[in-house]
């Protein structure tokens, strides 16, 4: 426990923070104060923590913080951060809802967005809020549940289909050091569908901003949820890569005969963690996880997945893919139970590597866990460098080796790229693809 | 418009190419011949620009310029076409998507702006007919599960579509059936031209049946030991590789 020891200093603030703004927090108490027990037991992990050895957490918080920001962002901020086109906007600004900039005035029927502190009191918020994702489980999710001050609530209505996108902008401009704690709570009744985007952008760069987000989605049964984490925390500071960092917790469950799909595209930031927690918990799920991360500099790209099939007859299908530049480093780990209930499950898993550089780094580690008998589950994954015969045949063709590699690169992640949905998100993804070999 | 002189060419250290002498003009069709490790593949990797191989000695130049020099993007844009005797599979790339940047890079180097969408559908078109080349196949990853057949048809419908000033087939006709050969042969003469010039590198004298060559050459542990008419190729299937050996003193 000596690597928490010498974390004392930023727990200890944590917890006196808690105990002086605990008043003016929303929500039920006892869930918070629950939330910060499993922390203060916990802790912030240090390297020797087996789930957090790659992503040095203790460098990311060293100094001091804040615990929350109410900086508004400047008209210039505003205007550099990315929206989607043809969506409902929602925008989370310094980790509070601002309905100011977000487009929630007159939504489409069955959809409901409110800020998550006016949710308390509403009986599906109370069903859901925190049952998923377990702060024993991970001290980033007890932190984000003892200490969030914001984000919101997401209710489609039973059998209501919402056509647009709701894109959920994380949008970070902190100009003294700041962990951001925001929570989102997303229900999608029965027979409903929905396509949810988050993204993430960092739009001011003169102090350290950690943001530890968490998003709790429930799909009723029969219900078919799309969604998208975008995470581009440098976009619009392209020469800088010493900022950014990223805690981001995806927390599904799954009823019957539900659809849901989950797709991360990590771009920049300097570190990014990603947890994924899906739970299917009735029969004839479908799941799908799709991931692409593209590192470079001195990134730090981690991607934890678990997929817990705890009923009979569900699929879930995982695809990860990475190109590692310069001297980034990524890690992929992928949890699957079946547990032994959950008969004639098929779960499959992949995850693909390229290596450009000799100083990269790649961690990679499927991990399966069987306890029923009668399942078809795989795994595999690769790691090597750019086909250079493939190269060859480009260039005897007349291409550049430069659009040999473009092309190359675009077809290992077209895999992935192509379950985009969105055409605008898809060409986002291909345009970042293709300026790394400009 | 090729002139070879004296060319070697090692690997790993160990000398493959030892000293090829190789004049072809415009309008010509030459046939590579030669048994097994007698430097065929070498040949073609080298003038394509394969970076695995060392010249330690000789000249290649086309139409005067120094083709070692170039790199392979460029000696592409000069007119260089190699068929490939193995195509490698790239999926994820259309056909179509990649004959499109090539052709425009090509344009790029001349300083030609870049084909119209419009024209370059009809030449796409055109040129499928010419090789019998499934429009499914044309729009299909880059060889991806294309048979042994549809490989070598794709490296034809390629050439047509690039027009080159040199193309090396590399035995092409291996592992083809009789039909197979015979639309990849049709091909190969409908883009013969009184301006282009064409190499036929194999280790058969059957394809030479279908496309008939001006001069055969045979190569024999990295040199071109022996050159005549076409009816050399004859001689050679009729007696077997072991005659040139004996006639070489090997």
């Amino acid at each position: 426990m000596e690597t928490i020891v010498k974390l004392n200093t930023i727990k200890d603030k944590l917890i006196a923070e808690f105990e002086s703004s605990k008043s003016s927090l929303f929500g039920d108490t006892t869930i918070r104060e629950k939330a910060l027990e499993a922390f203060s037991k916990q802790g912030i992990p240090g390297r020797k923590s087996e789930e957090y050895k790659y992503v040095n957490m203790e460098l990311a918080l060293k100094g001091d913080f804040a615990f929350s920001s109410t900086q508004k962002l400047s008209a210039k901020q505003l205007e550099s951060t990315q929206f989607l086109n043809d969506a409902i906007v929602v925008v989370i600004e310094n980790g509070k809802f601002n309905s100011e900039y977000s487009k929630t005035n007159s939504l489409p029927k069955g959809l409901q967005i409110v800020n998550i502190s006016d949710a308390v009191s509403n009986d599906v918020f109370k069903k859901h809020y925190s049952k998923y994702a377990n702060v024993n489980l991970d001290p980033f999710i007890a932190m984000n549940t003892a200490l969030t001050s914001g984000g919101v609530f997401v209710h489609v209505a039973k059998s209501a289909v919402i056509e647009k996108p709701i894109h959920i902008v994380h949008v970070t401009a902190v100009s003294e050091n700041t962990v951001l704690n925001s929570r989102n709570l997303i229900v999608v009744e029965e027979n409903a569908q929905a396509t949810i985007v988050e993204s993430f952008q960092t739009v001011d760069s003169k102090a350290k901003s950690f943001n530890n987000a968490l998003t709790e989605i429930v799909v009723e049964a029969s219900a078919v949820v799309d969604h998208y984490k975008i995470q581009d925390e440098n976009a619009c500071l392209p020469d800088r890569q010493d900022f950014g960092h990223l805690i981001s917790t995806t927390q599904s469950i799954q009823k019957k005969q539900s659809n849901f799909t989950t797709h991360t595209f990590t771009l920049s930031g300097l570190l990014v963690r990603n947890n994924l927690n899906m739970v299917l918990d009735d029969e004839f799920i479908e799941s799908h996880l799709n991931g692409l991360y593209l590192t470079n500099g001195n990134q730090v790209v981690d991607n934890h997945t678990l997929v817990d099939h705890r009923k009979p007859n569900c699929n879930s299908n995982e695809l990860y893919k990475g190109i590692i530049e310069d001297k980034s480093s990524a890690t992929f780990n992928g949890k699957i139970y079946v547990r032994k209930d959950a008969q004639k499950t098929n779960a499959f898993q992949s995850n693909k590597n390229i290596l450009l550089s000799d100083d990269g780094t790649i961690n990679t580690k499927p991990q399966l866990e069987i306890y029923a008998d009668d399942v078809k589950c795989s795994h595999g994954t690769s790691t090597g460098k750019l086909d250079e015969d493939k190269i060859f045949y480009l260039r005897a063709r007349g291409l550049s080796e430069a659009s040999a590699k473009k092309l190359l690169m675009h077809a290992f992640a077209s895999e992935v790229v192509d379950t985009i949905k969105i055409d605008a998100l898809r060409e986002y993804v291909e345009a970042k693809i293709s300026k790394r070999f400009e | 418009m090729l002139s070879i002189k004296n060319l070697h060419a090692s690997i790993d250290g160990k000398e493959i190419l030892r000293g090829i002498n190789l004049e072809v003009k415009t309008g010509e069709i030459h046939a590579i011949m030669g048994p097994n490790g007698s430097g065929k593949s070498t040949l073609s990797a080298v003038l394509a620009g394969k970076e695995d191989y060392e010249i330690t000695e000789g000249s290649v130049t086309l139409n005067g310029k120094d083709l070692l020099e170039l790199s392979p993007e460029d000696r592409a844009r000069e007119g260089v076409f190699l068929a490939f005797q193995y195509p490698v599979e790239i999926p994820g790339v259309s056909n179509i998507n990649f004959l499109k940047t090539a052709i425009n890079e090509i344009r790029a180097y001349k300083g030609q702006t870049p084909m119209e969408a419009k024209d370059f559908l009809a030449l796409v078109k055109e040129k499928q007919k010419l090789v019998e080349l499934d429009g499914k196949l044309a729009n299909r990853s880059v060889n991806e599960g294309f048979s042994g057949g549809e490989k070598k048809r794709n490296e034809i419908f390629q050439m047509a579509m690039l027009e080159p000033k040199l193309a090396i087939l590399d035995e092409t006709d291996s592992g083809l059936d009789i039909d197979a050969l015979k639309i990849v042969a049709a091909g190969v003469n409908k883009l013969k031209s009184k301006d282009n010039a064409t190499i036929v590198i194999t280790h058969y004298q059957r394809l030479l049946d279908y496309i008939v060559p001006d001069v055969v050459h045979i190569l024999y542990k990295g040199k071109i030991v022996k050159s005549g008419p076409k009816e050399l190729a004859l001689e050679l299937e009729e007696k077997g590789y072991d005659f040139i050996k004996e006639e070489v003193g090997a």
